[in-house]
């Protein structure tokens, strides 16, 4: 085949796009859009990776900020979440051997979200609305600085993944608990109750245990699920409240922002955002690294029941750590700084530490494995943790976070490692490992492609990292602007790393075009003739 | 006491071994992964070990820190400790209000820095000739924000709002603002 039939039609012409069914075409569509949103992202990390060198001509400081703005958002929400999203809307049925509850509530889910995404970013790029995602009160309501018209359209964006996100965790719940038409009853709170780890709290006190009707993986599904519809609720609340605000300065009234108190706002804001990074993020990526070992080796997993505990853990903890974002803010109750901030955060070292053990362990148990691309990408993800983590307790301590915070140390180190190393490189495994199963069988173009995704990727992740905390370190802040190369060496060899990790994406976005074509890719569009409740197609 | 910079070279020093010695345990792994197998199964006690090991180091990490700190319990119990000097900043419309043009601190005096803030959330912080810092604390408005300090020397420095507050605050810095001489 030459090069342009190849772009045109896939490699070896092996996918096949009428033969997918309405949720394999849905999932890669959730799959694709968070691609895309991910270069979006990246993009804006490489123009503020350059900013921070030497400022460039057309980018004006609120510019910058508007990017900084939508940058986090867009990645996590435009991008994590639609992939995250659209792979457990596949993996749960897949898992449980059932169909999706509602066909028609995951394609909500994914146009709301997708538009919402876009709602945002473009209110931050052309009105440059920039409170940062921190929202810091009374920021967000600040008119001198940012108009209310360009920040309720923000909001409106953010609400519309909110609602995106309420919905895909109802349709998570009901298709575990619910009984498909034609069925047997199927004994839904027992389902329920396993999926939140409650049969396996309750067995530690019975003498006969009750077997654990839910896999790991839907439990760790449904768990992260509990902290995602927590945090949208949290979220959803906190953007009513600043759109009062901006609805009552539109319509010329101005309401004091004193009468929200800053610190109470920050403390529900922080618990909530917290259930984000602290909560599902962790729930999930260690439900994710089980389900890929077990895949990858075909062993049941180390210490399975262990791990279910842990994972269960990690929800109560997710719940009680958000005094960590706090430690800097002097009118916080000193008990919350210990408890929350600094024992509860620990807890965070074992559940991670021992999800990153039983991975480990049950990979090592397969010996010898092939390093594949779904191998190679989660050893690359569980480093990126092992990394990370131990940072992030590292920064969650009184006496550390009086030098540490909002310093270039917190978000190189832990955010930047933890997101592009540990959860993109998971998802990279898990697309990677999904990819054929989802295509019916496409080819992957090149595996020296791959091979070069994963080194840049990883190393530009591990590096960029490393020099924004070196910078950090020597006192560079996250948040502002330097303009006499006061840290040039560092952003110089950060931005370097930053070009390597957006070349790493570019060469698998090109590889997964070539391996699906052109047609292929705009196929997944099309209608399909398959009934929704197939999930995979009869072989 | 010493200056937060010793316990900085501390850190740095800790991490980076740290760092060091995970890269090479994972390398070793991905590279033996591929072998035979040789190893028997791991007995749980290597596990439990493992957890054990994880509980201790999350429980003594700030035990430690506590007690190697200096300005750690000096925070946590700054409501009954006499201050040296009392310094009163405030913050308006991402502007610092000092009490006068130079902050002047004898050294090892301990300094109560009381921060208030009319209308956005911002950051305090004190920054070295070389930029690096020193200390830092959020400065949230209808609050009071105050940050127990005990220098160890002479020495001149800026202060810089460590919170972003907009783009109007980008530059929101007092160089040299503090001076801690005899």
């Amino acid at each position: 085949m030459t090069f342009f039939e190849t772009f045109l039609h896939g490699e070896q012409k092996a996918f096949r796009h009428e033969t997918l069914t309405p949720m394999q075409k849905l999932t890669l569509k959730f799959v694709v859009a968070g691609l895309v949103y991910y270069l979006f992202a990246a993009l804006e990390g490489m123009i503020m990776r350059m900013y921070q060198i030497a400022p460039i001509p057309g980018v004006d400081a609120e510019h910058y900020y508007a990017m900084m703005t939508v940058h986090p958002l867009v990645g996590i929400f435009g991008s994590t979440y639609m992939i995250v999203f659209g792979a457990f809307l596949f993996l749960v049925p897949f898992l449980m051997k059932k169909p999706l509850w509602s066909f028609k509530a995951a394609t909500w889910t994914f146009w709301l979200i997708a538009t919402g995404t876009l709602i945002m970013w473009a209110a931050g790029f052309i009105a440059h609305y920039a409170p940062l995602y921190t929202l810091y009160w009374p920021l967000p309501a600040d008119f001198s600085q940012f108009g209310p018209i360009g920040g309720a359209v923000f909001i409106t964006g953010i609400a519309l993944i909110m609602v995106g996100t309420i919905l895909f965790v109802v349709n998570i719940f009901k298709t575990i608990t619910y009984t498909p038409a034609g069925w047997e009853k199927q004994p839904g709170r027992a389902l329920l109750a396993s999926a939140l780890g409650l049969t396996g709290l309750a067995n530690f006190f019975r003498k006969e245990k009750k077997e654990h009707l839910v896999s790991l993986p839907v439990a760790a599904i449904a768990r992260g699920s509990v902290d995602t519809f927590l945090n949208a609720a949290i979220i959803t609340f906190t953007g009513v409240l600043i759109l009062i605000y901006m609805v009552a300065a539109i319509l010329g009234f101005d309401l004091k922002t004193t009468a929200i108190d800053a610190l109470l706002y920050k403390n529900w804001y922080w618990w909530g955002l917290d259930l984000i990074a602290d909560g599902m993020v962790l729930i999930f990526v260690a439900g994710t690294w089980y389900l890929l070992a077990m895949l990858i080796t075909g062993k049941n997993l180390f210490m399975e029941n262990w791990a279910r505990a842990a994972l269960f853990l990690e929800l109560i903890v997710s719940w009680t750590v958000w005094s960590h974002h706090l430690l800097s803010d002097q009118g916080q109750p000193a008990i919350l700084k210990v408890v929350s901030g600094e024992m509860v955060t620990a807890f965070e070292l074992i559940t991670q530490g021992l999800a990153f053990f039983i991975t480990l362990v049950t990979l090592w148990s397969a010996r010898p494995l092939k390093m594949t691309n779904e191998l190679k990408f989660l050893l690359g993800g569980l480093l990126g943790f092992a990394l990370a983590v131990p940072a992030g307790i590292l920064q969650a301590d009184l006496g550390l976070n009086r030098i540490l915070h909002n310093t270039q140390w917190i978000v190189g180190p832990h955010v930047h490692v933890a997101i592009l190393v540990g959860l993109t490189m998971t998802l990279y495994s898990a697309i990677y490992l999904l990819f054929p199963i989802l295509t019916n069988g496409a080819k992957l173009y090149s595996q020296k492609l791959a091979t070069f995704h994963f080194w840049m990727h990883l190393l530009g992740g591990i590096g960029m990292g490393a020099f924004m905390g070196m910078a950090g370190l020597n006192g560079m802040l996250r948040r502002a602007i330097y303009t006499n190369g006061e840290f040039n060496v560092y952003m110089i060899l950060a931005g370097l790393c930053g070009a390597m990790l957006l070349a790493a994406f570019l060469a698998f976005l090109f590889n997964i075009v070539m391996s699906v074509g052109l047609n292929g890719a705009i196929g997944l569009f099309k209608k399909s003739e398959i009934s929704e409740e197939t999930l995979l197609p009869k072989s | 006491m010493p200056d937060s910079a010793e316990v900085l070279s501390g850190f740095i020093w800790v991490y980076t071994l740290y760092a060091l010695a995970i890269l090479s345990v994972m390398l070793w792994f991905a590279l033996n992964l591929k072998k035979e197998k040789g190893a028997k199964i791991l007995k749980p006690g290597v596990f439990y070990t493992w957890v054990g090991t994880l509980v201790v180091l999350g429980v003594s990490l700030h035990v430690f820190t506590f007690n190697s700190i200096p300005w750690a319990p000096l925070d946590f119990n700054r409501d009954t400790i006499q201050p040296d000097q009392v310094v009163e900043l405030s913050v308006r419309d991402h502007q610092f209000v000092l009490p006068s043009e130079k902050i002047k601190i004898k050294p090892y005096s301990k300094v109560l820095f009381r921060v208030t803030s009319a209308d956005l959330t911002y950051g305090f912080g004190l920054f070295r000739q070389d930029h690096s810092m020193v200390f830092q604390m959020q400065v949230v408005p209808g609050r009071s924000n105050d940050l127990l300090w005990q220098f160890s020397g002479p020495g001149l420095y800026t202060i810089k709002s460590t919170e972003y507050s907009g783009p109007r605050g980008i530059l929101m810095d007092v160089p040299d603002a503090v001076e801690v001489a005899d």
